[in-house]
């Protein structure tokens, strides 16, 4: 059998010595969405950004273009408030989870 | 003299078609550590009995200079043969033949072999080596995979049918093997994703290896949509083997026996598990202290390890063994190895292979993670296979068996036939340190010492319910036993167990959770 370090698992206030798997061992840890960040739902560039710093937003706004899987997607805002940031520009391919404007 | 000459005509055809893609291709095939075609068929099937079928078979492709193109066989060679003496159906995508690409003919060989493993309710092997769709083939080819996935979902159930990866398997083509029942891969050799590097490179400027995006290990750890790892094909032949030699050919009948065997000297299984519920062992050695010759056949070793699952003998009959895996992850019930055990359970049962189940399991892994993966869905489908199961169900309770995961892991509440408990096992609605927390949360807030107060409960609690006879006393437990009388108990309860009869409501079929 392969060499793997035991390790301790606590379920129920038991603390069990076992293998930790690579996939529990790499999980990150949970954090709340916070509403009034517009993030890339899916990797993609960036076509257009329709706000810019100071503008005062509303929910259901328009804020930008991402253009995925050749599909035009508009990212609104999900709060009402002010643009704090915009941290992309046109062109900018972007990865999945990317926070591209800041609206608090 | 007529006929010498026409066999003479023959042979001369044949011996062109046996050629394949040609000399150059076969090279080139040869230095990637793969075999051709028709190798591996030989290689499966024992010496002699390979048939083939449809070797003169040719496209009719008239778009893209398709009409001056000539393919051998069409890139796939179909016949049908034996392993151990059992009839098999097998067809094998030629890769030195234009990559082994499906056009309409190539598929239609495919699905006329499926049809008569079908029909003579005999074992389908598939081995996939294809560069995908032919795409001079247009529409036509799309045709003849869905053509293909039809007849893996109507056999599903009804013969074996297994998959081998030994090449390129990629877009809609990974669909078939995802229908059947066992993948068998090769490192470095098998490649199976939905798109490529490439595709997803250009659309999300993501790069990643072939290898690393869909190789024979991240279908056996990661992804679990492989079921067999093997270093070389060679390796991988003589595992498809062994796989026939413990199922049975079709669904109406059991798996041959063998001779019954004891299992080997040097298992002591009162020394395998340790006292102390929180300590690790590996449950295989359980699993060798009681099957025949200690032979013990895993499935999915690399995948959600938290789950062992296999085949293995007893009394000569082959049965299908799932174990918590105290070594790995506690041996929780979690996302992967829910799906990994409920999968198993429902092949056993549709192919009469009783089902053998060892407990000791702490419950659910908890995690936000887990919660969001869906553990309630996916955990559903373990109390669904076993509760659906009819085949005879024997469930032995080594160690821990708390709250949920006892009632999943074949309980008597699930209508296994013959629940055993070990001494050592503990049946409770949570482990002592937890349930002590709960129950005596005041008592042990307001005591001059909460420390000692905690401690004195808890093993009051241990006390008390930490044990098989709480659960015995009910009847949820047939008995408690000695460790060293279980192989016994096994195969008497296999054998009282063997015409087994159950009436279920009828129904066209089930909703289960996936």
């Amino acid at each position: 059998m392969e060499k793997r370090e035991t390790a301790k698992l606590i379920i129920d206030h038991s603390s069990y010595t076992t293998r930790i798997s690579s996939r529990f061992a790499a999980r990150k840890p949970y954090t709340p969405p916070v509403p009034g960040r517009i993030q890339s739902f899916i990797p993609g560039t960036v076509v257009e950004i329709l706000v810019k710093e100071g503008d005062t937003v509303k929910h259901g706004d328009d804020i930008v273009i991402l253009e995925a899987m050749k599909m035009k997607n508009r990212l609104k805002s999900h709060v009402d408030g002010r643009v704090a940031s915009v941290n992309v520009k046109p062109g900018d391919r972007v990865t999945k989870g990317e926070v591209l404007v800041e609206i608090v | 003299m007529a006929l010498e000459k026409k066999i003479r005509e023959l042979k001369e055809k044949r011996e062109k078609m046996l050629l394949g893609g040609g000399e150059e291709a076969i090279v080139k095939q040869k230095a990637m550590g793969k075999n051709t075609a028709r190798e591996r068929i030989m290689a499966i099937l024992d010496p002699g009995t390979f048939n083939e079928y449809d070797m003169f078979v040719e496209h009719d492709a008239r778009d893209f200079g398709m009409d001056k193109k000539n393919l051998p066989s069409d890139g796939v060679v179909i016949g049908t043969g034996t392993v151990h003496g059992n009839p098999v159906a097998i067809f094998a995508q030629d890769f030195t033949v234009a990559g082994g690409s499906l056009g309409l003919m190539h598929s239609r060989k495919i699905t006329k072999i499926m049809d008569h493993a079908l029909q003579m309710r005999i074992p389908l092997i598939g081995i996939n080596d294809s560069g995908g769709a032919r795409i001079q083939e247009g529409v036509n080819s799309l045709a003849g995979y869905g053509e293909i996935f039809f007849r893996n979902t109507i056999s599903s159930g009804v013969i074996p049918q297994i998959s081998v990866i030994l090449g390129p398997c990629a877009g809609g083509a990974v669909y078939s093997p995802a229908l059947t029942d066992f993948v068998f891969v090769v490192d470095n050799i098998s490649k199976m994703f939905i798109t490529g590097p490439e595709v997803i490179k250009t659309v999300l400027g993501e790069e990643i290896s072939m290898e690393a995006l869909g190789g024979a290990r991240v279908h056996c750890e990661t992804t679990g949509n492989a079921h067999f790892f093997a270093s070389s094909e060679e390796e991988c032949f003589s595992q498809i083997k062994r796989l026939i030699s413990f199922i049975p050919r079709n669904n109406e009948i059991k798996a041959a026996a063998s001779e019954p065997q004891p299992p080997e000297a040097g298992y002591d299984i009162e020394k395998i598990v340790p006292g102390d519920p929180t300590l690790p062992y590996d449950v295989r050695e359980v699993i060798r202290a009681i099957a025949d010759s200690s032979d013990f056949f895993e499935i999915q070793e690399m995948y959600a390890r938290n789950m062992v699952i296999g085949f293995g003998r007893m009394g000569g009959r082959t049965v299908g063994f799932v174990a918590n895996q105290p070594l790995e992850m506690a041996g929780v019930l979690d996302v992967d190895s829910s799906d990994k055990a409920a999968r198993f359970i429902r092949y056993c049962d549709a192919f009469n292979i009783p089902l053998i189940t060892l407990v000791d399991l702490p419950g659910y892994l908890p995690g936000v993670d887990q919660e969001h993966a869906g553990v309630i869905r996916h955990g559903a489908k373990v109390l669904y296979a076993y509760s659906e199961a009819t085949v005879p169900k024997l469930t032995v309770i080594l160690r821990k068996a708390y709250g949920g995961g006892y009632i999943a892991m074949s309980s008597r509440h699930l209508r296994a036939d013959f629940v055993f408990a070990w001494p050592t096992a503990e049946i409770a609605v949570m482990g002592p340190e937890g349930a002590a927390n709960i129950i005596f949360r005041k008592e042990i807030t307001s005591a001059a010492n909460p420390d000692d107060m905690r401690r004195q409960k808890v093993d009051e609690y241990r006390e008390k319910f930490a044990n098989p006879y709480v659960a015995a006393s009910r009847g949820y437990v047939d008995a408690v036993i000695e460790p060293s009388e279980t192989r016994r108990l096994l195969l008497h309860g296999l054998e009282v167990s063997d015409n087994k009869v159950i009436q279920m409501p009828w129904k066209k079929h089930g909703i289960p959770p996936f």
